[in-house]
């Protein structure tokens, strides 16, 4: 009997909007039911601004819960509801004006309401009046985020009024900013709208940009005189300016010239007047060429059959007689000089921030570069054998920080375990490497290449077939998402960080251990000269030993750092393998400088080729192998070269 | 040196005696059989072997129902091992020594090319179930994945009108697919009106893993003002580096939506998904799709390949191509691949979202385009689901290709130009 | 005299040469295409590919077992010849196409038209329909066999002589090498490279002006001309290795410093070996790619030359018949365990399918081999022909 009664305020409320808010917003949700259930970004505002007209008390939570995906609805009579989880699995409807329950009901008698993100940005700016001063500071923050994303004229006053309340300084930094980028948009002042643009001078924001740029947007047209009463940029010069083929058709766009017959056209009329095998007279079979199909064209046009082609010489004096000019949609000089000039100013700052960006880029790569590599470095530099398998190394460190999150599931200490535990087993792994293999092989470096290729092939296959083809994840703690942002231009993501705190752990790490330690001046003595050491009573079998135990370990921390921001699979450590080895070489062997020049160079110019180069990332590798191969005709040796074993083959 | 000489007879010997006996050994065989052509190594073993195992999960439970034709079904697996040539030498050795009646397989467009030249000549059928870029119909191939107007086409449509963006990105690998793909969706966006200056497009190699360069060039589209939206038709396992470092970016699908072509449940099992909510990708399938075949499906595939897999849109693909084809060789009493074929058109099956696949006579099946948001929990919540779209082999968008037809039931011609009324070449091109 | 001392030096060259031919007539008897049908078409493609992989690892043995050089770059080569003969396969197969196709238009096609319908033949699958200036002599079958080799050449020519002219050596020279490959094959998986980016040149196995013969024959063919160029590879390698000039290369091999102060120009000689090698590793390509039906930037992969140097270690390097013995028991066992006819060994527990068990069976080989059989399979040989001569 209510439901009845409710549907017929609801037709009422069809035909007096204005007294909507008599039925409640139940009645008003059932008016647009259709509209509701399926929504989209085009036609959703008007429902939206009936909501928000009606005034009511409830449309605020309502508008909420449906950004959220809260709101349900039932299948039998197509009502709308907040719901709550109980304890036996059913939800707990609430009336959605209310707020009182309304009874039990099944997950399968609903359906959850499901915007997706166009309607949801809509939905957030119309909620923006009701949260802009909301009293709690998180609210208020979302409303700003809406607002940054897509705002009106109606958004200008309201947002002004609550500027002067806002009593939390971090937000109101952000309200005046804001409202500075609406002023320049909406603001119907001139005088307002030069200062609000003028104070962005020097400020890299994206938003900044985005507020200035639709000012000193141009269009190109057509004028017969010089222009008057327009915002001009720029005339332009055909030929110079703009070519004259697009000037031509500007023309002919603007019906000031007849149209270009195009090439397809003029074949098609061809057929079209074909006679008895032949074309104005000329015969199908010799139009085998563009010539000869010009001239029975020609002889067309002659007979008045098709549209004449337009000469090159009338196509000059057309676009010779009119003026060609870049027009600003803005129609306000004074706001498109002062936002010109905001913007070039802008454009220094970005430019800068930029450099820096490129240079943190690059630093990044290089600490990721250097950690695939110093392990090869170290067990290249001391024993001068060459370890295919090292990408394999990287790849188990990888699976076992993959393997110890099965067991952890707190992130943080799973990473803290996962650390040390893949240097464990990387370790053990380059030991067993070392005694089974590279020891027999020690007079042959070369075949030493191929067989731990051999074990490098074996080693990928059996940990597709532990852990099978797909990519498994290795996730981060949370405190290491996000990035770490100057501003808009500048910005490092905390894992690229992480990763380069633990590079710079590592080689200090390293160079305490090769020159503080006893370990570390028997592994110098042998890279130096073996015999000599041996003859001092320093075992070189141990010694090689540990290094390439050291060497893999350190793959294996490469392996979890990798993990954590590219993908665990088992091809992981063949992506870096010869990049490494290029590393190496480029940097010089066995020398802990050495390898962090190398991958300082590498990685830097990998991002200054991909700076100039930014569409094709590819080309931006091949340039750099290309540089690598001419750097090492000047430097065969490396960057810095060693004297000692590795210097003498 | 007398040795030697025999041990080399021997040898020579030895590899013909082995042709020799298993040509006599598969004569006597009398099981229908189904080659199974996915890598299972190398750098697309990711996904195909899934398909492997999907293929393996529908014959045997075409067997338990009693095969086809009175015969038991038996799948001949083999690993052309991501390497293009080896596909070709594989679907040959398939063919003819192995003497499959039809063939399940391929994943990347280039396989697919390389395997084409040699189907073709030797009239075999091969059921290809990723979505690809169009521009083929081969009279031996039956493509039961999406064609672009079947995925790119409508999500594209999707970023314009329900999300209004204004600017595009158009960020893929470097291959045949994402080239394609966006070459039609440059033109179809000029079309639409968007500048040639509001579309970027990078091309990265494939497993790439370095994005932070890229992600901030998407950003800073943003910087005139316009909506920027993110087209990826980035492949494999470089989608991982690219979703993390957009997630560490903290670009929310809000300001910059990323729609993935090639991103399902499968890749996502490998990433944690709790910032990429609400990021979108197109299909038509998700396994969150609510209809009871699908629920049905996906307790057989758990039961079959364990409790932790996820289902996706090929596997769909396989699972109404091999049903279409049980059901067109039962209708035409033979596996003969003439035969088989002309009954494959008009053949109807459920599909697991809750509606019907037709097969076409251009070789491209009738599917929805479903788009769906990544959830926290990785699978994607459907957001816009249309009805079945048939399946265009060449592109409207295109000048050179809007002329082109494919009609193998009327007309007998993949490549047929409606302009010229003429059938421009009956094999593909490869 | 000549020619006696080289039989007389190189005693396996007659051997190897007359089992090369009983095997050819043998296999070529038995086929679909010329004879009784008993070797499938199939494996007598894959025989002829086999083949070409024995004439690259001759090209290795060559430049690392007798020089020393360990190029991990020869694969570089043999791709590039596929491409070279690729380009006119592939451009003159899309000409009689485009041809055929337009006869039935109302106007006779011009010569733009017929370029623009090759182009977008070739080039719309991968978003382009221009025809890039690389294809300039892609008409010509004859440039384009000039081209097989004086890409090749040239390419190991400039890069030989940059390398050896600054004295890299050892496993510095491997890893420039790679670096090299993964260059090129980086440069090649560009679409904008001009050669069809990672789709590569398909369709090859269709001969342009054949295509009235079926593969059965046109797969004799190839294999036939595989092994004379095997054949005839084996000859000039022994010839090469037999005089003067290839005392001078392996004492390069043994101790290189001591050559040049000997006074040789130990740099001009590498050189040497390294480009003749490059060549017949871009012949042996022109001959695969045909055969294989595709082309493509990842058959240039830097793992691809580290095979082909597995494939030399395992027969045996330092000599010519190790490299063919190593280079066809690989290849070939490969082929088989992926072909999915292995039989899979249940154990009870586990089953072991050779799809996934083979790789790790491979690489423990190669371990094995390296270790214990330091001469490789060629060496088990020479320990037998020693003891029948005795």
């Amino acid at each position: 009997m209510l439901r009845f009664a409710y549907l017929l305020i609801a037709a009422m409320v069809c035909l007096a909007p204005a007294h909507a808010q008599e039925g409640g917003l139940n009645a008003l949700l059932e008016t647009h039911r259709a509209k509701i259930e399926k929504p989209s970004r085009t036609t959703i505002s008007p429902v939206l601004e009936e909501l928000v007209d009606s005034q009511l008390p409830s449309v605020a939570v309502f508008l909420e819960q449906w950004r959220e995906k809260g709101v349900w609805q039932r299948k039998s009579d197509g009502r709308f509801f907040f719901v709550k989880k109980t304890d036996n699995g059913q939800l707990m409807l609430i009336d959605a004006d209310t707020g009182a329950e309304a009874g039990l009901a099944d997950q399968s008698e609903l359906t959850n309401l499901n915007p997706n993100s166009g309607v949801r940005a809509v939905i957030a700016a119309a909620l923006v009046q009701f949260q802009l001063s909301d009293p709690d500071p998180a609210r208020r923050l979302q409303a700003l985020t809406a607002l940054a994303r897509d705002a009106n004229q109606s958004h200008l006053s309201i947002l002004q009024e609550s500027v002067e309340e806002e009593i939390d300084p971090h937000i109101k930094a952000r309200k005046e900013r804001l409202l500075r980028l609406l002023e320049i948009k909406f603001g119907s002042d001139q005088a307002t709208r030069v200062a609000a643009i003028e104070s962005f001078a020097g400020d890299p924001g994206v938003d900044a940009r985005a507020a200035l740029n639709p000012l000193v947007a141009t269009s190109v047209k057509v004028f017969d005189a010089q222009p008057e009463g327009v915002n001009v940029a720029r005339t332009l010069t055909p030929g110079s300016d703009i070519e004259p083929g697009v000037a031509y058709q500007l023309l002919v766009d603007a019906g000031k010239a007849r149209p270009i017959v195009p090439l397809a056209e003029r074949k098609r009329a061809l057929i079209a007047n074909i006679k008895d095998g032949a074309v104005a007279g000329i015969p199908v079979a010799e139009l085998a060429s563009q010539e000869a199909r010009d001239r029975a064209y020609l002889a067309l046009a002659a007979s008045g059959a098709v549209p004449a082609l337009v000469s090159r010489d009338e196509q000059r004096s057309a676009v010779a007689s009119q003026v060609f000019a870049e027009v600003y949609s803005e129609p306000d000089p004074a706001l498109t000089t002062a936002a010109r000039e905001t913007l070039s100013d802008i454009s220094g700052t970005v430019g800068f921030y930029r450099f820096v960006s490129l240079a943190l880029d690059g630093l990044s790569l290089a600490s990721i570069y250097f950690l695939a590599a110093i392990g090869l470095a170290i067990t290249f530099g001391v024993m001068g054998v060459i370890n295919m398998a090292h990408g394999e190394f990287i790849m188990i460190g990888a699976y076992t920080g993959y393997v110890v999150q099965q067991f952890i599931p707190n992130y943080t200490v799973s990473i803290l375990v996962a650390l040390p535990l893949a240097f464990a087993v990387a370790f053990m792994a380059g030991v067993a490497l070392e005694r089974l293999v590279i020891r027999h092989l020690a007079h042959r470096p070369l075949e030493t290449l191929l067989a731990t290729f051999g074990v490098s092939i074996a080693l990928q296959q059996i940990a597709k077939n532990i852990f099978g083809t797909q990519a498994r994840p290795l996730t981060s703690p949370s405190w290491l998402d996000g990035a770490w942002a100057l501003n808009d231009v500048v910005s490092v993501s905390y894992i690229r960080i992480a990763i380069f705190v633990l590079a710079v752990v590592f080689m200090g790490l390293l160079l305490f251990i090769l020159k503080r330690t006893r370990l570390g001046l028997e592994i110098r003595a042998v890279t130096q000269n073996p015999r000599m050491a041996s003859s001092m009573g320093i075992n070189p079998d141990r010694i090689n030993m540990m290094t390439f135990g050291l060497g893999s370990g350190i793959a294996g921390i490469a392996g979890v750092a990798i993990g954590l921001f590219a993908k665990v699979t088992s091809e992981l450590g063949s992506g870096y393998i010869v990049q490494s080895f290029m590393t190496v070489v480029v940097g010089g062997v066995g020398n802990i400088w050495g390898t962090l020049a190398g991958a300082g160079m590498i990685g830097s110019l990998q991002k200054v080729i991909e700076f100039f180069n930014p569409s094709n990332t590819l080309a931006a590798q091949t340039y750099m192998i290309i540089f690598i191969i001419i750097f090492i005709q000047f430097r065969p040796k490396g960057i810095i070269a060693l004297k000692g074993r590795a210097a003498g083959d | 040196m007398n040795f030697t000489t025999k041990l080399r007879i021997a040898g020579a010997a030895a590899f013909i005696t082995t042709t020799v006996l298993t040509h006599a050994a598969y004569a006597q065989e009398e099981t229908i059989k189904i080659g199974v052509l996915h890598s299972l190594s190398g750098t697309m073993a990711i996904s195909e072997t899934t398909l492997k195992d999907t293929m393996l999960m529908l014959i045997e439970q075409q067997n338990a129902k009693g095969g086809v034709l009175g015969k038991k079904l038996e799948a001949v697996v083999v690993d052309p091992a991501s390497d293009w040539p080896l596909f070709a030498e594989k679907a040959r050795e398939l063919m003819t020594v192995q003497n499959v009646d039809v063939m399940f397989g391929c994943w990347t467009s280039v396989s697919r090319k390389s395997v084409l030249p040699v189907i073709e000549e030797l009239n075999g059928l091969l059921f290809y179930p990723v979505q690809y870029e169009g521009e083929e119909s081969s009279k031996n191939v039956f493509y039961t994945g999406a064609a672009p107007n079947q995925q790119a086409i409508p999500a594209t449509d999707y970023f314009l009108e329900e999300l209004g963006v204004e600017k595009f990105a158009l960020l893929g690998t470097d291959y045949v697919y994402p080239r394609t793909t966006n070459k039609i969706l440059e033109q179809y966006l000029k079309d639409k009106g968007i500048a040639a200056e509001d579309i970027f497009v990078n091309y990265t190699p494939f497993g790439h893993s370095d994005w932070s360069k890229i992600v901030a060039d998407v950003v800073a589209l943003g910087a005139d003002g316009k909506k920027v939206g993110v087209i990826s038709t980035i492949n494999g396992d470089a989608n991982i580096g690219f979703y993390k470092e957009l997630a560490a970016a903290g670009i929310s699908a809000d300001d910059i939506p990323v729609v993935a072509f090639s991103v399902g449940e499968e890749e996502l099992s490998g990433l944690d998904t709790t910032n990429l909510v609400g990021h979108l990708a197109a299909w038509n399938y998700f396994q969150s799709a609510d209809s009871p075949i699908n629920a049905e499906f996906i307790k057989e595939w758990k039961a079959f390949a364990g409790e932790a897999r996820v289902t996706n849109d090929p596997m769909e693909a396989h699972y109404i191509g091999f049903n279409m084809w049980v059901n067109a060789v039962e209708a035409a009493g033979t596996t003969d691949v003439d035969a088989v074929r002309t009954a494959m058109y008009g053949q109807k099956f459920p599909n697991l979202t809750g509606t019907e696949a037709e097969m076409l006579p251009n070789h491209h099946l009738t599917k929805p385009v479903l788009i769906g948001e990544i959830q926290a929990d990785g699978q994607f919540s459907i957001v816009s689901q249309t009805e079945p779209v048939p399946g265009d082999a060449w592109t409207d968008f295109l000048p050179e290709s809007a002329v082109l037809e494919s009609d193998w039931k009327e007309l007998g011609c993949g490549m047929y130009n409606t302009e010229t009324k003429t059938c421009v070449q009956l094999n593909s091109n490869y | 005299m000549q020619q006696r001392s080289l039989f007389a030096r190189q005693p396996s060259v007659l051997i190897f040469i007359s089992l090369l031919a009983v095997f050819t007539i043998v296999i070529t008897v038995l086929s679909e295409g010329f004879g009784l049908g008993l070797v499938s078409t199939s494996f007598i493609k894959i025989l002829g590919k086999t083949l070409c992989l024995c004439l690259i690892a001759i090209a290795m043995d060559l430049v690392w077992g007798y020089c020393g050089i360990l190029s991990l770059g020869h694969f570089a080569f043999f791709g590039l010849g596929g491409y070279m003969i690729g380009m006119w396969l592939m451009y003159e197969r899309t000409k009689d196409i485009v041809i055929t196709s337009l006869a039935g238009a109302e106007l006779p096609a011009t010569a733009e038209e017929i370029r623009e319908g090759i182009g977008t033949q070739i080039f719309g699958v991968v978003g382009g329909a221009e025809i890039p200036l690389v294809w300039y002599f892609a008409d010509s079958l004859f440039a384009q066999l000039a081209l097989v080799v004086l890409v090749p050449g040239l390419l190991a020519l400039v890069f030989g002589w940059l390398a050896f002219r600054s004295r890299v050596t050892g496993v510095y020279l491997s890893i420039l090498t790679q670096a090299m490959t993964l260059a090129l094959s980086l440069y090649l998986f560009q679409n904008d490279s001009g050669l069809r980016g990672n789709n590569g040149l398909s369709g090859l196995q269709n001969i342009p002006g054949l295509t009235h013969l079926p593969q059965s024959v046109v797969s004799v063919w190839f294999f036939l001309a595989s092994a004379f160029a095997l054949g005839a590879g084996y000859l000039l390698a022994a010839w090469v290795v037999s005089g003067k000039f290839g005392n001078v290369i392996r004492a390069i091999r043994d101790d290189e410093t001591r050559i040049r102060f000997m006074g040789y120009p130990v740099e001009a000689y590498k050189l040497v070996v390294f480009t003749l090698t490059a060549v017949i590793a871009a012949i042996a390509g022109a001959l695969y790619y045909p055969q294989a039906g595709i082309i493509n930037p990842a058959e240039i992969a830097p793992i691809a030359s580290i095979y082909l140097a597995v494939w030399v270690a395992i027969g045996g390097r330092g000599r010519l018949y190790g490299a063919v013995i190593g280079a066809a028991t690989v290849s070939l066992l490969s082929s088989w365990f992926t072909g999915g006819q292995a039989p899979s060994i249940p154990l009870g527990f586990y089953t072991i399918n050779w799809v996934d068990w083979w790789q790790v069976l491979l690489g423990l080989g190669f371990v094995l081999v390296t270790l214990f059989m330091p001469k490789g399979i060629g060496g088990l040989f020479d320990r037998l022909v020693r003891k029948d001569a005795a």
